[in-house]
């Protein structure tokens, strides 16, 4: 950690909150309070500069005119750049995770992205809508992702990254894997408040943020029941 | 009216009775589509030679066209889609079912607005809002101006009534900067009715710069886009008209929001004529609409019935409803959306210290929302047993569309 508290970026909420992306902070300070963890979230918006120093950076989902405007910002501030390499962990969402990549298409248009993960995003034929689930990597040690997606980009990943999870329903990048992650960097097509569906997710990013190993087990029960509810409902659409 | 138009109304008004009577709906969408796949044009013939206003947004649209056509009312009989059902299906069924009128309110869904200004040819439109709505399917909110925009700048005799707190709303009222000056843009009277949510307006729609918010007062920091003076404002529980003269509104519905929507219906009214002075004691004879804000007995529980669909709704619903139980029910059938994120998107604190109760399809979506937002809750399984669970006196039901609709059926399709 930074500092003597845990220090969150919710990145651009006024750009990049399209659908419920502040679940995400809310979760991750929620989990991170439970465990007395003393937590900090800052919202930091596009017209103002985004600190070096934090520890967890969120950078959620947006229509196409503001993710072309918020990578532009980003790649001006040049602030994530130097959290990335001081080995700050950053969380992308649907736009979000598009832009960390190194193009993307909004509006028609291709657009440099940040260049963090090595991946690029162009136009599917189709948007991409409804319940997304996968295996998520082995070496990541969490349960499979469950969430929703709602895009019509598709995403291609480079040598330096791994894909997040293998698709098991949905679209994800390319109907075969979903999202992506290197270091402590990790995108998703699971959009809106991935975290809600996916608190082992949540942890992992506070694990990586503050290099503590083994988090106390919280109780988990709504989202237990949440998750196996939605993957009867995958089962049962294909049935 | 051609004769395939009459044909097409008279087997409209016959499929609604008979959709009634079969207890399959009450009709008001089957009709017209029957009528228009015998007269495609069935919409335009019905609207011909009626004075039409037409009322689109994300929110409140249902109940701002029931106080309109109240208020229009004074002038003479009026038509109007009042079971909710806004889109162009709709309007046909309620035309044909209306029979010749001189006056018609018609509500209209965000997306259908262009075809319906082109099939009815309205003397005025009302644009109250837009926000993030069911983002699966509908439009992304920049991209719903930009069309209202468009179809706005066609038509340059009908008056427009918009809301000035809406920057959304605003632009889209606004002729575009290339916007050929050989024709005259719509006039447009501005209305403030408040606007508790904020979040899809943080960012100029004609120049992508922020926009800068300070009291009641908008303006975007890189381009001349700011609030225009309003000429009808909501003042305590009464409204301010364009004359400077204060009319006090008496309503039967809750929540300031339905003070807002009063000097919309009152600044829709004027533009057939209607003086406030003589539109503003018929709003209080607005009750319910489709059930939304019904009020029903049961085991000694007085329910209210609020709808809320997206999140401005919710914030404007918690506004509303009475410190007391409250069951809140959420689904996400297709008329809903099939996507439940925006549950992160409204503040549930307001229920801090309340009873709560959930259900529905998908109560434990709601149940992780609550649940991070530190709202304690009781997972119930039926309507039922909410009404069991709470003591007698006062309990409010909150839902979304489709869960709304069930709970509805529940009390006997109450009106």
């Amino acid at each position: 950690m930074s500092t003597e508290s845990l220090r969150i970026v919710w990145v651009y909420p006024d750009l990049l909150s399209t659908y419920g992306d502040r679940g995400n902070a809310l979760i991750l300070a929620r989990r991170a309070r439970q465990r007395g963890l003393p937590i900090e979230v800052l919202e930091v918006r596009s017209d103002q500069r985004l600190p070096a120093t934090a520890d967890i950076y969120l950078v959620g989902g947006g229509e196409d005119g503001p993710q072309a405007l918020g990578a532009q910002r980003l790649i001006a501030d040049g602030s994530l750049h130097r959290a990335v390499a001081q080995g700050s962990v950053v969380f992308g969402v649907c736009a979000g995770y598009q832009l960390l990549g190194n193009s993307f298409f909004a509006k028609g248009t291709k657009c440099a992205g940040l260049e963090l993960l090595d991946i690029t995003s162009d136009r599917g034929e189709t948007r991409a809508v409804g319940e997304l689930t996968g295996d998520i990597d082995a070496r990541l040690g969490i349960p499979p992702l469950s969430g929703f997606e709602n895009h019509g980009g598709r995403t291609h990943l480079g040598p330096d990254v791994s894909p997040l999870a293998r698709v098991t329903a949905g679209v994800g990048n390319d109907g075969a894997s979903e999202g992506a992650w290197r270091g402590k960097l990790l995108g998703t097509y699971s959009h809106g408040p991935a975290l809600a569906r996916n608190p082992a997710l949540a942890d992992l990013l506070l694990r990586w943020a503050t290099g503590i190993h083994q988090l106390p087990p919280l109780d988990d029960t709504w989202s237990d029941r949440l998750r196996s509810e939605r993957r009867a409902a995958v089962a049962a659409a294909r049935a | 009216m051609p004769l395939r138009a009459k044909v097409a109304s008279s087997v409209s008004r016959t499929a609604a009775a008979l959709s009634r009577a079969a207890g399959r709906g009450d009709g008001s969408v089957i009709g017209g589509w029957i009528g228009l796949k015998i007269d495609p044009d069935l919409l335009a013939h019905l609207a011909a030679g009626r004075a039409i206003a037409l009322v689109s947004g994300t929110n409140g649209k249902t109940t701002t066209t029931r106080l309109a056509a109240a208020a229009v009312g004074v002038l003479g009989k009026v038509a109007t889609n009042s079971f909710g059902a806004n889109m162009p299906t709709g309007h046909t069924s309620a035309l044909a079912k209306a029979g010749s009128t001189p006056y018609a309110v018609l509500e209209v869904d965000e997306h259908y607005l262009a075809q319906v200004l082109e099939a009815t040819e309205p003397h005025v439109v009302a644009l109250l809002n837009l926000s993030r709505d069911q983002l699966d399917r509908a439009k992304e909110v920049a991209m719903m101006a930009q069309l209202w925009r468009a179809a706005l700048v066609r038509h340059q005799d009908i008056r427009v009534v918009a809301n000035a707190d809406d920057p959304m709303v605003v632009w889209a009222a606004t002729p575009p900067p290339n916007h050929d000056h050989r024709i005259n843009p719509p006039q447009v009277t501005w209305f403030s009715a408040g606007q508790r949510w904020h979040d899809d307006s943080w960012v100029c729609p004609e120049c992508g710069s922020t926009i800068q918010r300070s009291g009641d007062q908008w303006w975007c920091t890189g381009c001349p886009l700011r609030r225009p003076q309003p000429q009808w404002t909501v003042e305590d529980d009464g409204v301010l008209d364009p004359t400077g003269a204060w009319h006090k509104v008496s309503l039967q519905l809750p929540g300031k929001v339905n003070v807002g929507n009063a000097a919309t219906a009152l600044a829709v009214a004027a533009e057939f004529g209607v003086r406030p002075v003589d539109a503003v004691s018929r709003l209080s004879s607005v009750t319910s609409i489709a059930g939304r804000y019904a009020q029903v007995e049961r085991d000694g529980r007085h329910i209210r019935l609020l709808l809320a669909k997206n999140p401005a709704s919710w914030l404007e619903a918690f506004d509303m409803a009475d410190v007391a139980p409250t069951l809140l029910s959420i689904n996400a059938r297709d008329p809903d959306g099939l996507d439940t994120s925006w549950l992160f998107d409204v503040d549930f604190a307001p229920l801090r210290g309340r009873q709560v109760l959930i259900t529905g399809d998908r109560a434990y979506d709601l149940a992780v929302r609550l649940d991070v937002n530190d709202v304690p809750f009781q997972h119930i399984r039926s309507f039922d047993e909410a009404v069991r669970a709470v003591p007698p006196g006062r309990l409010e039901v909150i839902a979304n569309y489709t869960a709304f609709q069930d709970i509805r059926a529940e009390l006997d399709r109450v009106n």
